[in-house]
């Protein structure tokens, strides 16, 4: 596992994150080095564990917490750009031709 | 008034018997901050008129003879936790000029004591780091050498207390981040137990690590505004009921992971621990050896987890809601470009790497086998806590270092490795300043690290005020 090459753009690319080209090229040397160190917990016996008991869910009723609209202009006066009480976004699908 | 000696119980002795009022100790402290903040940098905004306003309010409280613990008590918060209508911007360029749309639960808590909030402190962006080098904003100094980092990430919360330009400060501890910057910085770091104080509110790093604590000068002073922002909220599902803290029996048994401790440490700050230990023996405790094999792959495990949940969590920030959104032809445009734009490089690294163990094919390998290792850390915990009331270590292998000395991040996430296994289990620990190393002529604090099973703050409490040094 210690010779994965890491495609550092793609993961940049699922990450929806735009990298500095001379900052995918330190990457690349510096995640596998890292990756190395972690593997290190591949080497733990942990045969027969399961998550700790102490662990479980905690849920809220599936109701409204509070009157519809309490909060819209608090949150949307927050946001980049607004079409009226909707936050406005860039077109979804391209027309770029692919 | 001598700042350097202050604790939150002479001020509130001083402010209720009319010694001065709290408009002239929040005046004292702007006056230190304007004097001494210039060079150091631990504050990204100092809430001036804010400040003077909440001191007034707090005098006429205090007029009305209605003062609580922290009423006209100056006291800063990290950039992370939000206070509405005021900026909190995770020292990151993506939430720069973000501003609070509501109160956190703990900056509501201490808006009910009638606290004074000073301002917002330097961090590592988003959390991330080890000595608050990593902030969009510039770096905070330690104030006991300018030319060292504070630690972090809560560095410029623990520089302002250390240098008097707070008399407390909330940071939050994800891996170390209250801890390790108070034991560089010669002050108090609380972590408490996951779930003891509610994270509503709190720029989330990593959700099952992260936990908001308190800094101070003294044990007292550290517990003193826990007290205040302890308890159970609805508004977070993770938070403890306040059933769960039952009185735990106290048999004075400290356990040290002897094996653990060969991970390396400086000599001399070991030699200091060692000191500390025999004067806690002289008080009467029995130091015993812990056997703690899993901790070995605490700081690996980590650094899978972390990143996991550092990458969910930011993913939220995409240019649509809130904070930076730069300008694309298409909305996956303006995702990257925002994204590419508003975060530094330890923050995309963490992104990069979070992807990658959470990524199919890899999941199984890299997080899930990660959570089972945690797994065996939380029970070597478990079994030590059978027979001793706490685990103690050094806070840091070494004291605080050189600005730029860690630029390899492996070197960097190594300063965490005596305080990570601490937030894989969700236990509680404080770190106690305790002596002093030199380093180039200068004199650096060390920290002792006190680690408690869940729900144990009082136990930490009790052994950390035998560890500082008797108030003059």
């Amino acid at each position: 596992m210690t010779d994965i090459v890491v495609d550092v753009a793609a993961l940049a690319s699922l990450a929806r994150l735009e990298v500095p080209k001379e900052e995918l090229e330190t990457l690349k040397r510096e995640i596998p080095t890292i990756l190395a160190f972690v593997e290190t917990i591949q080497k733990a016996d942990t045969s027969g564990l399961t998550e700790a008991d102490g662990l479980r869910n905690v849920m809220r009723s599936d109701e409204s917490a509070h009157e519809t609209g309490a909060y819209t202009e608090t949150l949307l006066s927050a946001a980049p750009t607004r079409k009226g009480d909707r936050i406005a976004v860039k077109q979804v699908i391209s027309r770029k031709k692919s | 008034m001598d700042l350097t000696s202050l604790t939150i119980a002479g001020a509130r002795k001083a402010l209720d018997a009319k010694e001065y009022s709290a408009l002239e100790l929040t005046n004292e402290y702007l006056d230190t901050i304007r004097k001494k903040d210039g060079e150091l940098h631990a504050y990204l905004e100092v809430w001036e008129k804010e400040a003077r306003e909440d001191a007034k309010m707090a005098d006429l409280r205090i007029a009305r003879g209605e003062a609580r613990t922290l009423t006209g008590i100056p006291i800063a918060l990290k950039d992370n936790i939000l206070v509405e209508g005021r900026i909190a911007s995770a020292a990151s360029k993506m939430l720069e000029n973000y501003r609070a749309s509501y109160d956190a639960t703990v900056v509501r808590k201490l808006k009910d004591e009638g606290a004074v909030f000073l301002g917002r402190t330097n961090m590592d962006e988003f959390a991330l780091g080890a000595s608050t080098e990593h902030s969009a904003f510039g770096p905070t100094k330690n104030p006991h050498d300018t030319s060292r980092v504070p630690g972090g990430t809560s560095g410029g919360s623990t520089a302002a207390v250390a240098a008097n330009l707070s008399l407390a400060c909330l940071g939050s501890d994800t891996g170390g981040s209250i801890r390790q910057p108070s034991a560089l910085c010669g002050v108090v770091g609380l972590k408490p137990t996951y779930g003891a104080v509610s994270r509503y509110g709190l720029i989330a790093a990593a959700s099952s690590l992260d936990q908001i604590g308190t800094i101070g000068k003294r044990v007292a002073d550290a517990r003193a505004v826990f007290d205040v922002i302890r308890g159970h909220d609805e508004k977070d599902s993770t938070s403890l009921p306040d059933s769960f803290y039952k009185g735990i029996p106290k048999r004075n048994i400290l356990g040290v992971p002897r094996g653990f401790l060969k991970e390396g440490v400086d000599a001399d700050v070991l030699a200091e621990f060692e000191k500390t230990l025999d004067s806690l023996k002289e008080k009467g405790y029995s130091i015993v050896d812990v056997e703690v094999p899993s901790f070995h792959y605490a700081l690996a495990v980590y650094y899978i987890i972390n990143p996991a949940e550092v990458s969910t969590n930011l993913a939220r920030f995409d240019g649509i809601r809130y904070g930076l959104s730069m300008q694309a032809e298409d909305i996956s445009g303006v995702y990257a470009k925002t994204r590419g734009e508003g975060f530094g490089p330890e923050v995309r690294r963490r992104i990069l790497i979070g992807t990658f163990v959470l990524s199919s094919g890899y999941a199984d390998a890299y997080y899930r086998k990660a959570r089972a290792v945690r797994e065996l850390i939380r029970g070597d915990f478990a079994r030590a806590f059978d027979s001793v009331d706490a685990i103690v270590l050094p806070t840091s292998p070494t004291p605080a270092f050189k600005f730029g000395e860690k630029s390899d991040p492996l070197a960097m996430y190594a300063a965490d490795i005596f305080t990570v296994p601490v937030n894989l289990a969700g236990v509680p620990a404080i770190s106690v300043p305790s002596g002093n190393v030199k380093r180039d002529g200068a004199t650096l604090p060390v920290g002792f690290q006190i680690i408690a099973s869940h729900g144990g703050e009082n136990t930490i409490f009790a052994i950390g005020e035998d560890v500082e040094i008797p108030s003059a």
